[in-house]
Protein backbone atom coordinates (compact mmCIF):
# COMPACT_ATOMS: atom_id res chain seq x y z
CA UNK A 1 0.00 0.00 0.00
CA UNK A 2 2.85 2.36 0.67
CA UNK A 3 6.28 2.76 -0.76
CA UNK A 4 9.03 5.31 -0.48
CA UNK A 5 9.57 7.43 -3.55
CA UNK A 6 11.89 5.88 -6.07
CA UNK A 7 13.95 7.93 -8.52
CA UNK A 8 12.28 7.64 -11.90
CA UNK A 9 15.32 8.22 -14.03
CA UNK A 10 15.48 4.72 -15.51
CA UNK A 11 15.86 5.00 -19.25
CA UNK A 12 13.36 2.36 -20.36
CA UNK A 13 10.54 3.33 -17.98
CA UNK A 14 7.42 5.00 -19.34
CA UNK A 15 7.34 8.69 -18.41
CA UNK A 16 4.58 10.04 -16.23
CA UNK A 17 2.83 13.34 -16.98
CA UNK A 18 5.02 15.26 -14.51
CA UNK A 19 8.52 14.10 -13.57
CA UNK A 20 10.12 15.87 -10.61
CA UNK A 21 13.76 14.86 -10.70
CA UNK A 22 16.08 15.47 -7.71
CA UNK A 23 14.65 18.89 -7.01
CA UNK A 24 16.28 20.91 -4.23
CA UNK A 25 15.68 24.48 -3.08
CA UNK A 26 18.05 26.57 -1.04
CA UNK A 27 17.21 30.11 0.01
CA UNK A 28 20.14 32.46 0.25
CA UNK A 29 19.77 34.88 3.11
CA UNK A 30 21.87 38.00 2.86
CA UNK A 31 23.75 37.97 6.16
CA UNK A 32 23.20 34.46 7.46
CA UNK A 33 23.77 30.91 6.35
CA UNK A 34 21.63 29.71 3.46
CA UNK A 35 18.46 27.80 4.37
CA UNK A 36 17.76 24.45 2.76
CA UNK A 37 14.01 24.34 2.20
CA UNK A 38 13.92 21.19 0.09
CA UNK A 39 16.78 18.69 0.16
CA UNK A 40 15.78 16.33 -2.60
CA UNK A 41 12.43 15.43 -4.06
CA UNK A 42 11.73 12.84 -6.72
CA UNK A 43 8.13 12.47 -7.79
CA UNK A 44 6.13 11.15 -10.74
CA UNK A 45 2.55 12.23 -11.24
CA UNK A 46 0.24 10.66 -13.81
CA UNK A 47 -2.24 12.49 -15.95
CA UNK A 48 -5.62 12.83 -14.24
CA UNK A 49 -4.21 11.92 -10.85
CA UNK A 50 -5.31 13.70 -7.67
CA UNK A 51 -2.21 13.99 -5.49
CA UNK A 52 -2.11 15.62 -2.06
CA UNK A 53 0.98 16.85 -0.28
CA UNK A 54 0.93 16.94 3.52
CA UNK A 55 3.70 17.80 5.94
CA UNK A 56 4.62 19.94 8.94
CA UNK A 57 4.37 23.72 8.74
CA UNK A 58 7.18 25.36 6.82
CA UNK A 59 8.36 22.12 5.24
CA UNK A 60 8.35 23.59 1.77
CA UNK A 61 5.06 22.18 0.45
CA UNK A 62 4.06 25.47 -1.13
CA UNK A 63 7.58 25.96 -2.46
CA UNK A 64 7.44 22.54 -4.13
CA UNK A 65 4.07 23.46 -5.63
CA UNK A 66 5.50 26.67 -7.09
CA UNK A 67 8.53 24.82 -8.44
CA UNK A 68 6.27 22.29 -10.15
CA UNK A 69 4.28 25.17 -11.67
CA UNK A 70 7.58 26.77 -12.78
CA UNK A 71 6.77 29.89 -10.77
CA UNK A 72 9.97 29.49 -8.76
CA UNK A 73 13.19 28.01 -10.07
CA UNK A 74 14.69 25.09 -8.13
CA UNK A 75 18.30 25.41 -6.93
CA UNK A 76 19.02 22.10 -8.59
CA UNK A 77 17.11 19.31 -10.28
CA UNK A 78 14.44 19.56 -12.94
CA UNK A 79 10.72 19.44 -13.67
CA UNK A 80 9.71 17.89 -16.96
CA UNK A 81 6.25 17.45 -18.44
CA UNK A 82 5.60 14.52 -20.76
CA UNK A 83 2.86 13.55 -23.12
CA UNK A 84 3.03 10.02 -24.52
CA UNK A 85 6.65 9.68 -23.45
CA UNK A 86 7.85 12.84 -25.22
CA UNK A 87 8.70 16.00 -23.25
CA UNK A 88 6.30 18.90 -23.76
CA UNK A 89 6.05 22.56 -22.76
CA UNK A 90 4.59 23.40 -19.37
CA UNK A 91 0.84 22.97 -19.75
CA UNK A 92 -1.54 25.77 -18.87
CA UNK A 93 -1.91 25.95 -15.10
CA UNK A 94 -4.80 26.89 -12.87
CA UNK A 95 -4.00 27.84 -9.30
CA UNK A 96 -6.14 28.18 -6.20
CA UNK A 97 -4.66 29.89 -3.15
CA UNK A 98 -5.58 29.79 0.52
CA UNK A 99 -7.49 33.03 -0.03
CA UNK A 100 -9.60 33.44 -3.12
CA UNK A 101 -7.45 36.38 -4.38
CA UNK A 102 -10.32 37.80 -6.39
CA UNK A 103 -9.82 41.31 -7.76
CA UNK A 104 -12.25 43.37 -5.65
CA UNK A 105 -13.02 45.88 -8.43
CA UNK A 106 -14.24 43.16 -10.79
CA UNK A 107 -17.52 41.28 -10.66
CA UNK A 108 -17.43 37.52 -10.09
CA UNK A 109 -17.94 36.94 -13.81
CA UNK A 110 -15.14 39.34 -14.75
CA UNK A 111 -12.86 37.68 -12.23
CA UNK A 112 -13.52 34.26 -13.74
CA UNK A 113 -12.91 35.77 -17.19
CA UNK A 114 -9.53 37.24 -16.23
CA UNK A 115 -7.42 34.29 -17.50
CA UNK A 116 -9.44 34.26 -20.73
CA UNK A 117 -8.70 37.97 -21.29
CA UNK A 118 -5.03 37.47 -20.60
CA UNK A 119 -4.70 34.38 -22.78
CA UNK A 120 -6.43 36.23 -25.61
CA UNK A 121 -8.62 33.27 -26.53
CA UNK A 122 -12.13 33.59 -27.92
CA UNK A 123 -14.10 35.75 -25.44
CA UNK A 124 -17.48 34.27 -26.39
CA UNK A 125 -16.29 30.70 -25.88
CA UNK A 126 -14.66 31.81 -22.64
CA UNK A 127 -17.84 33.53 -21.45
CA UNK A 128 -19.89 30.41 -22.06
CA UNK A 129 -17.30 28.29 -20.27
CA UNK A 130 -17.24 30.73 -17.35
CA UNK A 131 -21.04 30.49 -17.08
CA UNK A 132 -20.85 26.69 -17.13
CA UNK A 133 -18.14 26.66 -14.47
CA UNK A 134 -20.02 29.08 -12.23
CA UNK A 135 -22.97 26.72 -12.49
CA UNK A 136 -20.68 23.76 -11.78
CA UNK A 137 -19.43 25.31 -8.53
CA UNK A 138 -22.94 26.36 -7.51
CA UNK A 139 -22.62 30.07 -8.28
CA UNK A 140 -25.09 30.33 -11.14
CA UNK A 141 -26.68 33.78 -11.01
CA UNK A 142 -23.90 35.31 -8.92
CA UNK A 143 -21.85 36.52 -11.90
CA UNK A 144 -22.85 40.17 -11.44
CA UNK A 145 -22.01 40.28 -7.73
CA UNK A 146 -18.79 41.75 -6.41
CA UNK A 147 -16.44 39.59 -4.29
CA UNK A 148 -17.22 41.45 -1.06
CA UNK A 149 -20.86 40.48 -1.48
CA UNK A 150 -19.98 36.75 -1.29
CA UNK A 151 -19.10 34.54 1.69
CA UNK A 152 -15.60 33.09 2.01
CA UNK A 153 -16.72 29.72 0.67
CA UNK A 154 -18.44 31.29 -2.33
CA UNK A 155 -15.37 33.40 -3.08
CA UNK A 156 -13.23 30.28 -3.04
CA UNK A 157 -15.63 28.54 -5.45
CA UNK A 158 -15.36 31.53 -7.78
CA UNK A 159 -11.59 31.21 -7.65
CA UNK A 160 -11.87 27.51 -8.55
CA UNK A 161 -13.97 28.50 -11.58
CA UNK A 162 -11.30 31.01 -12.52
CA UNK A 163 -8.60 28.34 -12.23
CA UNK A 164 -10.53 26.02 -14.57
CA UNK A 165 -11.77 28.55 -17.14
CA UNK A 166 -8.93 28.17 -19.64
CA UNK A 167 -9.14 24.37 -19.38
CA UNK A 168 -5.67 23.98 -17.82
CA UNK A 169 -3.76 20.71 -17.90
CA UNK A 170 -2.80 21.03 -14.26
CA UNK A 171 -4.56 22.43 -11.21
CA UNK A 172 -2.38 23.53 -8.29
CA UNK A 173 -4.17 24.06 -5.00
CA UNK A 174 -2.28 25.59 -2.09
CA UNK A 175 -4.31 24.95 1.07
CA UNK A 176 -7.43 26.14 -0.73
CA UNK A 177 -9.80 25.49 2.17
CA UNK A 178 -7.44 26.61 4.94
CA UNK A 179 -9.28 29.88 5.55
CA UNK A 180 -12.76 28.34 5.72
CA UNK A 181 -14.70 27.17 8.77
CA UNK A 182 -14.83 23.41 9.44
CA UNK A 183 -18.32 22.82 8.07
CA UNK A 184 -17.79 24.83 4.87
CA UNK A 185 -14.47 23.09 4.47
CA UNK A 186 -15.96 19.59 4.50
CA UNK A 187 -18.64 20.69 2.08
CA UNK A 188 -16.04 22.22 -0.25
CA UNK A 189 -14.10 18.93 -0.18
CA UNK A 190 -17.16 17.11 -1.41
CA UNK A 191 -17.71 19.78 -4.08
CA UNK A 192 -14.11 19.57 -5.23
CA UNK A 193 -14.38 15.80 -5.61
CA UNK A 194 -17.46 16.28 -7.78
CA UNK A 195 -15.75 18.98 -9.87
CA UNK A 196 -12.65 16.82 -10.26
CA UNK A 197 -14.64 13.73 -11.27
CA UNK A 198 -16.34 15.81 -13.99
CA UNK A 199 -13.22 17.56 -15.27
CA UNK A 200 -10.59 14.85 -14.58
CA UNK A 201 -7.80 17.37 -14.19
CA UNK A 202 -4.42 16.48 -12.78
CA UNK A 203 -4.54 18.06 -9.33
CA UNK A 204 -1.76 18.74 -6.83
CA UNK A 205 -3.36 19.67 -3.53
CA UNK A 206 -1.37 21.01 -0.57
CA UNK A 207 -3.12 20.71 2.80
CA UNK A 208 -2.56 20.52 6.55
CA UNK A 209 -5.49 18.19 7.02
CA UNK A 210 -4.64 14.50 6.73
CA UNK A 211 -8.28 13.42 6.56
CA UNK A 212 -8.96 15.98 3.81
CA UNK A 213 -5.99 14.58 1.87
CA UNK A 214 -7.14 10.97 2.27
CA UNK A 215 -10.72 11.89 1.42
CA UNK A 216 -9.83 13.59 -1.86
CA UNK A 217 -6.72 11.90 -3.22
CA UNK A 218 -5.52 9.01 -5.31
CA UNK A 219 -2.17 9.45 -3.61
CA UNK A 220 -0.91 11.25 -0.55
CA UNK A 221 2.69 12.46 -0.43
CA UNK A 222 4.08 13.02 3.08
CA UNK A 223 6.96 15.45 3.34
CA UNK A 224 9.46 15.51 6.18
CA UNK A 225 10.55 18.52 8.21
CA UNK A 226 13.04 21.00 6.67
CA UNK A 227 15.24 20.32 4.74
CA UNK A 228 12.45 18.23 3.37
CA UNK A 229 12.25 15.10 1.32
CA UNK A 230 9.37 12.78 0.61
CA UNK A 231 9.08 10.48 3.61
CA UNK A 232 6.02 8.56 2.42
CA UNK A 233 3.98 8.06 -0.73
CA UNK A 234 0.64 6.41 0.00
CA UNK A 235 -1.90 5.20 -2.55
CA UNK A 236 -5.48 5.67 -1.39
CA UNK A 237 -7.60 2.82 -2.69
CA UNK A 238 -10.94 3.85 -1.24
CA UNK A 239 -13.75 3.59 -3.80
CA UNK A 240 -15.17 6.73 -5.39
CA UNK A 241 -17.32 8.71 -5.10
CA UNK A 242 -16.28 9.14 -1.50
CA UNK A 243 -18.84 10.18 1.08
CA UNK A 244 -18.87 11.58 4.60
CA UNK A 245 -20.05 8.11 5.81
CA UNK A 246 -16.86 6.64 4.42
CA UNK A 247 -14.85 8.82 6.79
CA UNK A 248 -16.24 6.70 9.64
CA UNK A 249 -15.04 3.38 8.18
CA UNK A 250 -12.01 1.51 9.63
CA UNK A 251 -10.29 1.56 6.21
CA UNK A 252 -10.34 5.35 6.15
CA UNK A 253 -9.20 5.52 9.77
CA UNK A 254 -6.30 3.14 9.12
CA UNK A 255 -4.91 5.26 6.29
CA UNK A 256 -5.27 8.49 8.24
CA UNK A 257 -3.54 6.93 11.25
CA UNK A 258 -0.71 5.54 9.15
CA UNK A 259 0.02 8.99 7.73
CA UNK A 260 -0.39 10.74 11.06
CA UNK A 261 2.10 8.36 12.74
CA UNK A 262 4.63 9.02 10.03
CA UNK A 263 4.20 12.77 10.45
CA UNK A 264 4.36 12.62 14.26
CA UNK A 265 7.49 10.45 14.24
CA UNK A 266 9.36 12.98 12.15
CA UNK A 267 8.12 16.19 13.69
CA UNK A 268 9.58 17.97 16.68
CA UNK A 269 7.14 20.06 18.64
CA UNK B 1 -38.29 58.04 -12.67
CA UNK B 2 -36.43 57.23 -9.48
CA UNK B 3 -38.52 59.60 -7.48
CA UNK B 4 -39.02 57.48 -4.40
CA UNK B 5 -35.37 57.02 -3.31
CA UNK B 6 -34.47 60.63 -4.09
CA UNK B 7 -37.57 61.87 -2.29
CA UNK B 8 -36.95 59.73 0.76
CA UNK B 9 -33.33 60.84 0.83
CA UNK B 10 -34.40 64.47 0.75
CA UNK B 11 -36.91 63.73 3.50
CA UNK B 12 -34.17 62.13 5.57
CA UNK B 13 -31.87 65.14 5.06
CA UNK B 14 -34.66 67.54 5.97
CA UNK B 15 -35.57 65.76 9.21
CA UNK B 16 -32.02 65.18 10.47
CA UNK B 17 -31.65 67.25 13.68
CA UNK B 18 -28.04 68.12 12.85
CA UNK B 19 -29.04 69.48 9.46
CA UNK B 20 -31.93 71.46 10.91
CA UNK B 21 -29.66 73.02 13.52
CA UNK B 22 -27.07 73.80 10.87
CA UNK B 23 -29.70 75.57 8.77
CA UNK B 24 -30.96 77.51 11.79
CA UNK B 25 -27.42 78.72 12.50
CA UNK B 26 -26.98 79.80 8.88
CA UNK B 27 -30.22 81.77 8.85
CA UNK B 28 -29.38 83.38 12.22
CA UNK B 29 -25.92 84.41 11.03
CA UNK B 30 -27.26 85.87 7.79
CA UNK B 31 -29.94 87.78 9.67
CA UNK B 32 -27.45 89.30 12.11
CA UNK B 33 -25.11 90.18 9.25
CA UNK B 34 -27.91 91.67 7.13
CA UNK B 35 -29.41 93.73 9.97
CA UNK B 36 -26.00 94.72 11.37
CA UNK B 37 -24.89 96.27 8.10
CA UNK B 38 -28.28 97.62 7.09
CA UNK B 39 -28.69 99.58 10.34
CA UNK B 40 -25.16 100.93 10.31
CA UNK B 41 -23.43 98.97 13.06
CA UNK B 42 -20.78 98.07 10.46
CA UNK B 43 -19.91 100.37 7.57
CA UNK B 44 -21.49 98.96 4.41
CA UNK B 45 -18.49 99.87 2.28
CA UNK B 46 -16.37 97.58 4.51
CA UNK B 47 -18.90 94.76 4.89
CA UNK B 48 -21.86 94.85 2.51
CA UNK B 49 -25.07 93.05 3.57
CA UNK B 50 -25.58 89.49 2.22
CA UNK B 51 -28.49 90.63 0.05
CA UNK B 52 -26.18 93.00 -1.81
CA UNK B 53 -23.57 90.23 -2.29
CA UNK B 54 -26.25 87.91 -3.68
CA UNK B 55 -27.44 90.63 -6.05
CA UNK B 56 -23.84 91.22 -7.15
CA UNK B 57 -23.35 87.49 -7.78
CA UNK B 58 -26.48 87.40 -9.93
CA UNK B 59 -25.12 90.33 -11.99
CA UNK B 60 -21.67 88.71 -12.21
CA UNK B 61 -22.92 85.34 -13.39
CA UNK B 62 -24.76 86.98 -16.29
CA UNK B 63 -22.02 89.45 -17.18
CA UNK B 64 -19.93 88.43 -20.23
CA UNK B 65 -16.81 90.01 -18.70
CA UNK B 66 -17.05 88.00 -15.50
CA UNK B 67 -18.06 84.90 -17.43
CA UNK B 68 -14.83 85.20 -19.35
CA UNK B 69 -12.92 85.50 -16.08
CA UNK B 70 -14.61 82.38 -14.74
CA UNK B 71 -13.95 80.50 -17.96
CA UNK B 72 -10.26 81.52 -17.86
CA UNK B 73 -9.81 80.36 -14.27
CA UNK B 74 -11.61 77.07 -14.85
CA UNK B 75 -9.44 76.44 -17.94
CA UNK B 76 -6.28 77.09 -15.95
CA UNK B 77 -7.44 74.74 -13.21
CA UNK B 78 -8.54 71.90 -15.49
CA UNK B 79 -5.56 71.99 -17.85
CA UNK B 80 -3.08 72.38 -14.98
CA UNK B 81 -4.75 69.61 -13.04
CA UNK B 82 -4.73 67.29 -16.05
CA UNK B 83 -1.04 67.95 -16.78
CA UNK B 84 -0.05 67.62 -13.13
CA UNK B 85 -2.01 64.37 -12.87
CA UNK B 86 -0.45 62.92 -16.02
CA UNK B 87 3.02 63.79 -14.84
CA UNK B 88 2.36 62.67 -11.25
CA UNK B 89 0.74 59.38 -12.18
CA UNK B 90 3.36 58.38 -14.76
CA UNK B 91 6.32 59.38 -12.61
CA UNK B 92 4.65 57.78 -9.57
CA UNK B 93 4.23 54.51 -11.46
CA UNK B 94 7.85 54.63 -12.64
CA UNK B 95 9.11 55.29 -9.10
CA UNK B 96 6.99 52.49 -7.64
CA UNK B 97 7.88 49.91 -10.29
CA UNK B 98 11.53 50.65 -11.08
CA UNK B 99 13.88 50.80 -8.05
CA UNK B 100 16.52 52.60 -10.13
CA UNK B 101 14.15 55.45 -10.96
CA UNK B 102 13.21 55.70 -7.30
CA UNK B 103 16.85 55.86 -6.26
CA UNK B 104 17.68 58.58 -8.76
CA UNK B 105 14.56 60.73 -8.52
CA UNK B 106 13.36 60.42 -4.92
CA UNK B 107 15.95 62.71 -3.26
CA UNK B 108 14.92 65.52 -5.63
CA UNK B 109 11.25 64.91 -4.91
CA UNK B 110 11.80 65.05 -1.16
CA UNK B 111 13.83 68.26 -1.47
CA UNK B 112 11.33 69.94 -3.78
CA UNK B 113 8.46 68.95 -1.54
CA UNK B 114 9.85 71.11 1.25
CA UNK B 115 9.69 74.19 -0.99
CA UNK B 116 6.38 76.05 -0.68
CA UNK B 117 5.32 75.86 -4.33
CA UNK B 118 3.55 79.23 -4.14
CA UNK B 119 6.93 80.87 -3.39
CA UNK B 120 8.14 79.83 -6.85
CA UNK B 121 5.09 81.31 -8.60
CA UNK B 122 6.69 84.78 -9.22
CA UNK B 123 9.53 83.02 -11.08
CA UNK B 124 7.05 81.22 -13.27
CA UNK B 125 5.35 84.54 -14.12
CA UNK B 126 8.77 85.85 -15.20
CA UNK B 127 9.42 82.79 -17.33
CA UNK B 128 5.99 82.17 -18.82
CA UNK B 129 4.45 85.65 -18.88
CA UNK B 130 1.09 87.09 -17.81
CA UNK B 131 -1.01 84.81 -19.98
CA UNK B 132 -2.84 81.62 -19.17
CA UNK B 133 0.33 79.50 -19.60
CA UNK B 134 2.01 80.67 -16.40
CA UNK B 135 -1.13 79.89 -14.35
CA UNK B 136 -1.39 76.44 -15.92
CA UNK B 137 2.22 75.82 -14.93
CA UNK B 138 1.60 76.98 -11.37
CA UNK B 139 -1.50 74.78 -11.02
CA UNK B 140 0.38 71.86 -12.54
CA UNK B 141 3.30 72.28 -10.15
CA UNK B 142 1.09 72.58 -7.10
CA UNK B 143 -1.09 69.55 -8.05
CA UNK B 144 1.82 67.38 -9.07
CA UNK B 145 3.11 66.52 -5.59
CA UNK B 146 0.01 65.21 -3.81
CA UNK B 147 -0.86 63.14 -6.87
CA UNK B 148 2.69 61.82 -7.18
CA UNK B 149 2.96 60.82 -3.52
CA UNK B 150 -0.38 59.02 -3.62
CA UNK B 151 0.44 57.37 -6.95
CA UNK B 152 3.67 55.95 -5.50
CA UNK B 153 1.77 54.58 -2.49
CA UNK B 154 -0.95 53.19 -4.76
CA UNK B 155 1.31 51.46 -7.24
CA UNK B 156 3.48 50.06 -4.46
CA UNK B 157 0.50 48.74 -2.54
CA UNK B 158 -0.21 45.89 -4.94
CA UNK B 159 -1.03 42.55 -3.32
CA UNK B 160 1.82 40.16 -4.15
CA UNK B 161 -0.65 37.28 -4.48
CA UNK B 162 -2.48 39.15 -7.23
CA UNK B 163 0.83 39.53 -9.05
CA UNK B 164 1.54 35.81 -8.60
CA UNK B 165 -1.91 35.08 -10.01
CA UNK B 166 -1.16 37.17 -13.10
CA UNK B 167 2.14 35.33 -13.47
CA UNK B 168 0.36 31.96 -13.33
CA UNK B 169 -2.18 32.85 -15.98
CA UNK B 170 0.70 33.96 -18.20
CA UNK B 171 0.13 37.72 -18.13
CA UNK B 172 2.89 40.00 -19.43
CA UNK B 173 4.04 43.11 -17.58
CA UNK B 174 1.65 45.41 -19.47
CA UNK B 175 -1.39 43.20 -18.79
CA UNK B 176 -0.43 43.03 -15.11
CA UNK B 177 -0.17 46.82 -15.04
CA UNK B 178 -3.49 47.49 -16.75
CA UNK B 179 -5.53 44.76 -15.06
CA UNK B 180 -4.07 44.79 -11.53
CA UNK B 181 -1.66 47.58 -10.65
CA UNK B 182 -3.62 50.47 -12.15
CA UNK B 183 -7.13 49.64 -10.86
CA UNK B 184 -5.57 48.81 -7.50
CA UNK B 185 -4.02 52.29 -7.37
CA UNK B 186 -7.22 54.16 -8.30
CA UNK B 187 -8.45 54.80 -4.72
CA UNK B 188 -5.04 56.30 -3.92
CA UNK B 189 -5.10 58.42 -7.07
CA UNK B 190 -8.54 59.71 -6.11
CA UNK B 191 -7.25 60.57 -2.63
CA UNK B 192 -4.46 62.52 -4.34
CA UNK B 193 -6.99 64.30 -6.56
CA UNK B 194 -9.01 65.36 -3.55
CA UNK B 195 -6.05 67.32 -2.24
CA UNK B 196 -4.96 68.50 -5.69
CA UNK B 197 -8.40 69.93 -6.50
CA UNK B 198 -8.30 72.23 -3.47
CA UNK B 199 -4.73 73.29 -4.21
CA UNK B 200 -5.46 73.87 -7.91
CA UNK B 201 -7.94 76.68 -7.13
CA UNK B 202 -5.40 78.30 -4.80
CA UNK B 203 -2.69 77.96 -7.45
CA UNK B 204 -4.77 79.57 -10.20
CA UNK B 205 -5.90 82.48 -8.02
CA UNK B 206 -2.46 83.22 -6.59
CA UNK B 207 -1.03 83.07 -10.10
CA UNK B 208 -3.61 85.61 -11.22
CA UNK B 209 -2.87 87.85 -8.22
CA UNK B 210 0.74 88.03 -9.36
CA UNK B 211 -0.17 89.27 -12.79
CA UNK B 212 -2.94 88.44 -15.20
CA UNK B 213 -5.34 90.12 -17.56
CA UNK B 214 -8.21 87.67 -17.03
CA UNK B 215 -9.45 85.29 -14.38
CA UNK B 216 -11.40 85.44 -11.14
CA UNK B 217 -8.19 86.16 -9.23
CA UNK B 218 -7.49 89.22 -11.35
CA UNK B 219 -11.16 90.21 -10.98
CA UNK B 220 -10.62 90.26 -7.20
CA UNK B 221 -7.55 92.47 -7.62
CA UNK B 222 -9.42 94.86 -9.93
CA UNK B 223 -12.31 95.15 -7.49
CA UNK B 224 -9.94 95.57 -4.56
CA UNK B 225 -8.45 98.57 -6.38
CA UNK B 226 -11.97 100.01 -6.75
CA UNK B 227 -12.77 99.24 -3.07
CA UNK B 228 -15.76 97.30 -4.35
CA UNK B 229 -16.10 94.92 -1.40
CA UNK B 230 -19.36 93.26 -2.49
CA UNK B 231 -17.65 92.50 -5.84
CA UNK B 232 -14.74 90.83 -4.01
CA UNK B 233 -17.17 88.77 -1.95
CA UNK B 234 -19.04 87.75 -5.09
CA UNK B 235 -15.79 86.62 -6.76
CA UNK B 236 -14.78 84.68 -3.66
CA UNK B 237 -18.11 82.84 -3.57
CA UNK B 238 -17.82 82.09 -7.29
CA UNK B 239 -14.40 80.50 -6.60
CA UNK B 240 -15.95 78.53 -3.79
CA UNK B 241 -18.60 77.24 -6.21
CA UNK B 242 -15.87 76.15 -8.62
CA UNK B 243 -14.09 74.31 -5.80
CA UNK B 244 -17.30 72.63 -4.64
CA UNK B 245 -18.09 71.46 -8.17
CA UNK B 246 -14.61 69.95 -8.60
CA UNK B 247 -14.86 68.30 -5.22
CA UNK B 248 -18.23 66.84 -6.16
CA UNK B 249 -16.78 65.47 -9.42
CA UNK B 250 -14.01 63.70 -7.48
CA UNK B 251 -16.64 62.27 -5.12
CA UNK B 252 -18.59 60.89 -8.07
CA UNK B 253 -15.41 59.35 -9.48
CA UNK B 254 -14.70 57.75 -6.09
CA UNK B 255 -18.18 56.27 -5.96
CA UNK B 256 -17.78 54.83 -9.44
CA UNK B 257 -14.18 53.63 -9.45
CA UNK B 258 -13.16 53.15 -5.82
CA UNK B 259 -16.35 51.71 -4.33
CA UNK B 260 -14.54 48.46 -3.54
CA UNK B 261 -11.78 49.99 -1.45
CA UNK B 262 -11.98 50.54 2.28
CA UNK B 263 -10.52 54.00 1.84
CA UNK B 264 -13.43 54.90 -0.42
CA UNK B 265 -15.62 55.07 2.69
CA UNK B 266 -13.56 58.03 3.77
CA UNK B 267 -13.63 59.40 0.24
CA UNK B 268 -17.41 59.28 0.12
CA UNK B 269 -17.97 61.35 3.23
Amino acid sequence: MSSSAAPSSGSGQPRSYIEVDRVAKRYRAQHSTPVDAIREVNLSIDKGEFVSIVGPSGCGKSTLLKIIGRLTAPSSGSITYYDGGAPIERPRIGMVFQDAVLLPWRTVMDNVMLPVEVAGVDMEVGRQRALDLLALVGLAGFGDKYPHELSGGMQQRASISRALVTDPGLLLMDEPFGALDALTREHMGLELQRIWSESRKTVIFVTHSISEAVFLSDRVIVMSDRPSTISMDVRIDLPRPRTFEMMATPQFGTQVTEIRNKLLAKTEF
Amino acid sequence: MTKTPAGSRLARLATDPGNILSLVCFVALMTVWELGTRYGYVAAYLLPPPSEIVAQMARDLTSPVVQRDIFTTISEILIGLALGAMLGISLGAAIALFPLVEKVVWPYIVTMQTIPKIAVAPLIIIWAGFGIQSKILIVMMICFFPILVNAVAGFKGTDSRQILLMQIIGANAWQTFVKVRLPQAVPFLIAGFRIAVVLSVIGAVVGEFLGATHGVGSLIIRRQAEMKVSGVFSAVFILSMVGLTLNFAVKLAARKYAFWAETSNQLNT
